[in-house]
């Protein structure tokens, strides 16, 4: 079972390290550039594949495991691991760098040196995020990802991209900083920055009922959960193609993954409480998410809407905290970044023929770019939920564990399913089908590299549809194990909401174990 | 023996003097002198002080003041020339650049 | 009996051979990987036969699809005689409907996609009637429906089918919205999916109830009712029996085996593999026959007067599936799959007949606009004249066994059944009046067309109308093997099917049963002559009818306004609420205005504060003496006060 290397910090640090080695390049040798990116991600994903191959699916336990002291007088560590619930996000975030170097092939022409900086120092980042077991580690590379991000919305955007990218950095901004002082009073009363003995903590009822706000902020924003979602179509529209795939298929999951590592376990007698409110937000979420979607003229911003409807999907499954609804809403968090990230790459490959994202200016596409029109409806199907494709898997099992903890929330979230098909083949209809539009009669056939992008795609979407056990059974142990995590912290949190008797507000709870 | 009180009066006297000054003149040098002033109003105060309570330290202090009041007076006179020599002015109601 | 796994698998690959290689190598030839595949279907589904007829049945899984928890569900296969049953009547009328296709589809650009969706059609419908568990079931039942909706929208650059495409999967999905809770429910309720597991407990909960907002439901009766919807939506049932007519953009062929034969069956099917369930709950039953019993009557009252051909068979399929949903519900499930395998052949030989006709008139489809065709095509007209004879419930042929085995029943079964046996026997009467209208405006009287369609009508190529010839037995033999006994048969397929579906035995008379099945012959061939004086002796019969009743005619001209109500009370509000409330107000006004109203309100604390900033020397030492004045003072108060 043992790997020659350090896994993670390799797989971390290849794609940061390469990134700063890239600015040594000179920028006119634009294709050496683009190689060197494309190997660095393709290494990554090689060097990550331990990780697929010798996980130990029997155990919760954290694998791959690297500790090291960094910052010794705050107990601050370089603690990098991960477990069933976050390897998977990390596999994925290496198969996303790879397409957003392939996709920007051409799509790139200015200041190409920066951007491809800018994306592998992301995929660094977003690796960082999911295998952090210290909570300032994950927070630097939390914050560490927002500016590579700022930067490729801003500077390789559409029109209004400096409006978005600003909008996109204050609105996570705003939340994370929340976190981050929900993080400061977390230390103060664990005195360590270590995540797993944070869960061991057992907070009073108060105490976690603050930090609780502190962290939905934070993690509902970037997820996005209603009603904080507005920077999503914005940033999706506005981003490069590469951008939009990186936001829909990694960065909005570094939220949910949030909730799962975090605010469930460390905070589980508040986040129970909130439990109504939680799926509530999700219920809206997922029904005034595709109902929005009803009413977008823009490809773009049609499906970064249908992301909120999605992710709605995936914070009820989260919420609706039994084995079915967690295990279908960490997969379904893999099934959106494939099946949204793909439909970005499928709106970019069209984009850069047209210039257009408007869907007046398409119609008929499917005679013109058949094959396009194929991986189009697949990734349509698998983003509707039609079974034996990867939707429905993690829809399904999160309507199963909705149902089973809130019977009326599953209810409500199915009609989402009726409207989402409604949204989604309308569009179809009105880019593929119907007489074929003027403007794009000349298009051109899709390459062979975008071709190669959307076919692995297509492979996890019928992979998952079909024998998803690959994938849940990473899950069991972990998910099981949060389980039994939130379970546990009951009893005692009950007899700390009767010693609690004195009215306690934010500065009495940072002063109680002598203040900042 | 002239008693404390007379000096502190005659200090405060030069200071309200410097200030209404400042805030009165909108001739940059005359803002200038006035400023030279307040810095002389304290320092009298100080050095009568030091005397009454047998303290070298206000004296001392008196002597550093002037020392900056001097360095200050360089720096802001050197400002004032730059100025002048882009914009013919010495009225300070004209020079507005630093509006935020 | 590890080959059944080959019958779904053979149609799956040949669709991936036409994905992969329709477009570039195959081509014209792409037929050949599609109909070799079904052929082989075909006979591993009669070897099937022959096995379960042997008493040989299986229930396997072949691996586990999705686990999670105590989630665990299989793909796995279930062949028994419905199933057997159920795998004949696809396989074959797939088959048929894949060579007719050759010639019909020959020289359209999209050849291989046509053969790729029929094969994956195929694949889907094995998988569904094999399967062994719900959420199987559930994954053929979208499959079909995503079939259906890729070759009803076939000819995607017409607006019309892409429209009616759209319609079909949307309103299906209304249906499988109660379908998938159902699945849920019964999962939540049983622990398992899987079908032998689930009617065998599913006694047990006979008296469960849950509360539903203050409302005592029952348990298996809810379970049975969320189940329904899904076959409400899948076969066209009312209220959701919008999207069949239209469904006739399509393809004719894919309207023979899709829309007529086999998908839109597949709620019958469902709701007779279900019968241990539904046996439980009167309630469901009763809602069962009195949808079926409804839609019916409702169908075959519109098929009265339209004059699209195909329109008037989709809504005599829709009524022929209320058929057969009010056999089930009368507890009859024999009679409703004799019925649902009957239907198959005379029916897809109606709808491949329509599209020979078609094919000589060059795509028309308004029958007042044809006449006299039996001159040209005597193969299609002959073949078309049985097909109506047998869907009439003529005598001897199939239809006449299998509806007078559900009328029968219906009536049979007192209570419920006796009202829907008389909507039966209405719409009986009313089947026989519109088939024969289709036969007298199509094939009789003049040529109404014009002088070029004249010129160009000929009798479909052999590859056409060999499956014709060959359906039309199956519509004149296929209910031979269901004989009643008073007729000196042997019910030999409702005793096949016995093991599965439970066959009713009813205290009534020789007497009893003689005057139903004399009074379903009778209302047939009334309807037979009146068409007959209607279309042949006196044809302005019909036009003063329609003066005289000009609102009955309106109304049943318009389908009842079921669309137009629909988009009334669903489309137009939904879409008003999309673009007015939830995108121009809630999101653009509201969240986007607190959103960037903060931004703003900085932005305009910020011009506030910047006013002080004035750059006057004098008024930022005017403000610092006062702020030493007043520290000052304070000092001084604090001093002398303390």
């Amino acid at each position: 079972m043992e790997v020659g290397y350090p896994v993670l910090s390799v797989i971390i640090f290849v794609p940061i390290v390469g990134g700063a080695l890239m600015t040594l390049i000179p920028r006119y040798m634009e294709g050496l550039l683009k190689v060197v990116a494309l190997v660095i991600t393709l290494a990554t994903f090689v060097l990550s594949l331990p990780l697929f191959t010798h996980f130990d699916k029997s155990t919760h336990m954290m694998q791959f495991v690297e500790r090291k002291e960094w910052i010794s007088q705050f107990g601050i560590q370089y603690y990098v691991g991960v477990d069933g619930i976050s390897v998977l996000l990390i596999l994925l975030s290496a198969i996303t760098g790879i397409l957003c170097v392939l996709i920007s092939w051409n799509a790139i022409r200015e200041k190409v040196k920066e951007f491809y900086i800018a994306i592998l120092l992301i995929e660094g980042a977003m690796i960082g995020v999911f295998a952090s077991l210290d909570f300032f580690l994950f927070y630097i590379f939390w914050e560490a990802m927002l500016i590579p991000m700022y930067l490729i919305i801003g500077v390789w955007g559409g029109p209004r991209r400096v409006y978005a990218a600003i909008k996109f950095f204050l609105y996570t901004l705003i939340g994370s900083v929340l976190m981050l002082v929900g993080i400061i009073v977390l230390y103060k009363k664990a005195g360590t920055f270590n995540v797993l003995q944070m869960h061991d903590l057992h907070l009073p009822y108060r105490v976690q009922m603050w930090l609780f706000w502190a962290f939905l902020a934070a993690f509902a924003v970037k997820v996005p959960m209603w009603p904080v979602h507005t920077w999503l179509p914005d940033a999706h529209t506005e981003a490069p193609t590469a951008g939009s795939v990186i936001l829909a298929a990694i960065l909005i999951k570094m939220g949910a993954y949030g909730f799962l590592r975090f605010m469930l376990p460390i905070l589980p007698d508040a986040t129970k409480d909130m439990i109504p409110l939680l799926m509530g937000l999700s219920v809206v979420a997922i029904i005034y998410g595709a109902v929005v979607c009803l009413a977008q003229t823009d490809l773009k911003r049609l499906i970064a809407y249908s992301s909120v409807s999605h992710m709605g999907f995936v914070t009820l499954g989260i919420f609706a905290l039994n084995q079915q609804g967690l295990e279908g809403g960490i997969l379904q968090m893999i099934n959106h970044g494939i099946v949204t990230g793909a439909l970005f790459l499928c709106v970019g490959i069209v984009y850069e023929r047209t210039h257009s994202r408007q869907i007046a200016d398409y119609g008929g596409l499917a005679s013109v770019m058949p094959v396009y029109a194929g991986f189009f409806m697949l990734f349509t199907l698998a983003s509707i939920g039609l079974p034996g494709l990867n939707g429905f898997i993690g829809e399904f099992l999160i309507l199963l564990g909705a149902f089973k903890a809130k019977t009326l929330a599953a209810v409500l979230a199915a009609t989402g399913i009726i409207i989402g098909a409604a949204y989604m083949l309308w569009l179809y209809q009105r880019v593929f089908f119907n007489e074929v539009n003027e403007k794009i009669r000349n298009l051109e056939p899709m390459e062979f590299k975008e071709a190669i992008t959307l076919l692995i795609l297509a492979i996890f979407v019928l992979w998952i549809g079909v024998y998803p056990n690959t994938f849940l059974s990473f899950m069991h142990p972990s998910v099981s194990h949060l389980l039994e995590q939130i379970q546990r912290a009951t009893p005692e949190a009950a007899v700390a909401v009767n010693m609690t008797t004195e009215p306690q507000g934010i500065i009495g709870l940072l002063g109680s174990s002598g203040g900042l | 023996m002239i008693p404390l009180h007379w000096y502190l009066w005659l200090g405060s006297v030069v200071f309200c003097i410097g200030m209404a000054g400042f805030l009165m003149r909108r001739n940059i040098i005359i803002m200038f002198l006035s400023i030279e002033l307040m810095l002389n109003g304290v320092n009298i105060n100080l050095v009568a002080l030091s005397h009454y309570m047998q303290d070298l330290r206000g004296q001392v202090l008196t002597l550093m003041v002037i020392a900056v009041a001097a360095a200050e007076a360089a720096v802001g006179l050197a400002i004032v020339i730059a100025l002048f020599r882009n914009r013919p002015t010495v009225h300070v109601d004209e020079i507005t650049e630093m509006k935020g | 009996m590890e080959y059944v796994l080959w019958i779904p698998l053979l149609p799956l690959i040949a669709f991936w051979v036409n994905i992969l290689l329709g477009k570039g190598v195959l081509r014209g030839q792409a037929h050949w990987p599609s109909v070799l595949a079904v052929g082989g279907s075909m006979v591993l589904a009669v070897r099937v036969l022959f096995d379960v007829i042997h008493g040989q049945t299986m229930n396997q899984d072949i691996y586990t699809w999705i686990l999670s928890d105590n989630f665990r569900v299989s793909v796995g296969f279930l062949i028994d005689q419905l199933t057997a049953v159920m795998l004949i009547v696809v396989t074959t009328v797939s088959f048929l409907v894949h060579v007719y296709s050759i010639g019909y589809m020959h020289g359209d650009k999209g050849y291989p996609r046509y053969f790729a969706y029929l094969s994956l059609f195929t694949f889907s419908m094995l998988m569904l009637v094999m399967s062994n568990n719900f959420l199987q079931l559930y994954f053929g039942w979208e499959a079909v429906g995503l079939c259906s909706y890729l070759l009803i929208g076939y000819w995607y650059e017409k607006r019309s089918a892409s429209d009616a495409g759209k319609k079909a999967f949307i309103v299906n999905r209304f249906g499988d919205f109660g379908f998938g809770l159902g699945v849920i429910l019964i999962f939540v309720t049983f622990g398992s999916l899987h079908y032998m597991p689930v009617f065998e407990r599913a006694p047990e909960f006979i008296s469960r109830t849950v509360n539903i907002y203050g409302l005592e439901v029952n348990l298996i009766t809810l379970i049975a009712l969320l189940l329904f919807c899904g076959a409400v939506g899948k076969s066209a049932q009312l209220p959701l029996h919008v999207w069949l007519p239209d469904a006739m953009e399509g393809p004719t062929p894919v309207s023979a085996l899709i829309h007529a034969a086999t998908m839109v069956t597949a709620g019958v099917f469902m709701v007779a593999r279900c019968s241990p369930i539904y046996d439980l709950s009167p309630t469901a039953m009763a809602v069962v026959a009195v949808v079926g019993g409804v839609t019916a009557l409702f169908a075959a009252t519109i098929a009265l007067v339209q004059n699209d051909i195909k329109r008037v068979i989709a809504y005599s399929t829709i009524s022929q599936l209320g058929y057969m949903f009010l056999a089930c519900g009368v507890g009859a499930y024999s009679a409703g799959i004799f019925h649902l395998y009957t239907h198959a052949y005379f029916k897809a030989l109606l709808f491949l007949c329509a599209g020979s006709v078609m094919h000589a008139m060059a795509g028309e489809l308004d029958m007042q606009k044809m006449g006299g065709l039996k001159r040209y095509m005597p193969v299609t007209y002959w073949t078309m004249l049985v097909a109506s004879l047998s869907i009439s419930g003529i005598p001897g042929l199939a239809g006449f066994f299998s509806k007078d085995e559900i009328l029968f029943s219906a009536y049979a079964a007192g209570g419920v059944g006796r009202v829907v046996w008389v909507l039966g026997t209405l719409a009986a009467l009313l089947t026989a009046f519109y088939s024969f209208r289709l036969i007298y405006l199509t094939f009789h009287g003049e040529f109404r067309g014009t002088e070029e369609q004249r010129h160009h009508l000929h009798e479909s190529p052999p590859v056409m109308t060999v499956p014709l010839i060959l359906l039309c037995i199956g519509a004149v033999g296929a209910g031979w093997v269901g004989i009643p006994e008073i007729l000196g048969g042997k019910n030999h397929f409702g005793e096949f099917l016995s093991p599965v579906l439970r066959h009713p035995h009813y205290e009534v008379s020789h007497a009893e049963e003689w005057m139903t099945m004399a009074l379903s012959v009778t209302v047939a061939v009334v309807g037979i002559v009146v068409a007959t004086v209607f279309y042949i002796k006196d044809t302005s019969i019909p036009v003063r009818l329609a003066r005289r009743f000009p609102f009955i005619y309106r109304v049943l001209w318009n389908k009842y306004y079921v669309d137009e109500f629909y988009n009334l009370i669903v489309v137009r509000p939904t879409l008003f609420v999309a673009n007015s409330i939830i995108e121009g107000f809630t999101d653009r006004k509201v969240i986007e205005g607190i959103v960037n109203g903060l931004p703003a309100f900085v932005g305009w604390l910020g011009a506030q504060m910047r006013k002080v900033q004035n750059g006057v020397l004098q008024h930022y030492g005017m403000i610092m003496a006062t702020g030493v004045f007043v520290i000052l003072a304070l000092l001084l108060v604090k001093v002398l006060g303390g």
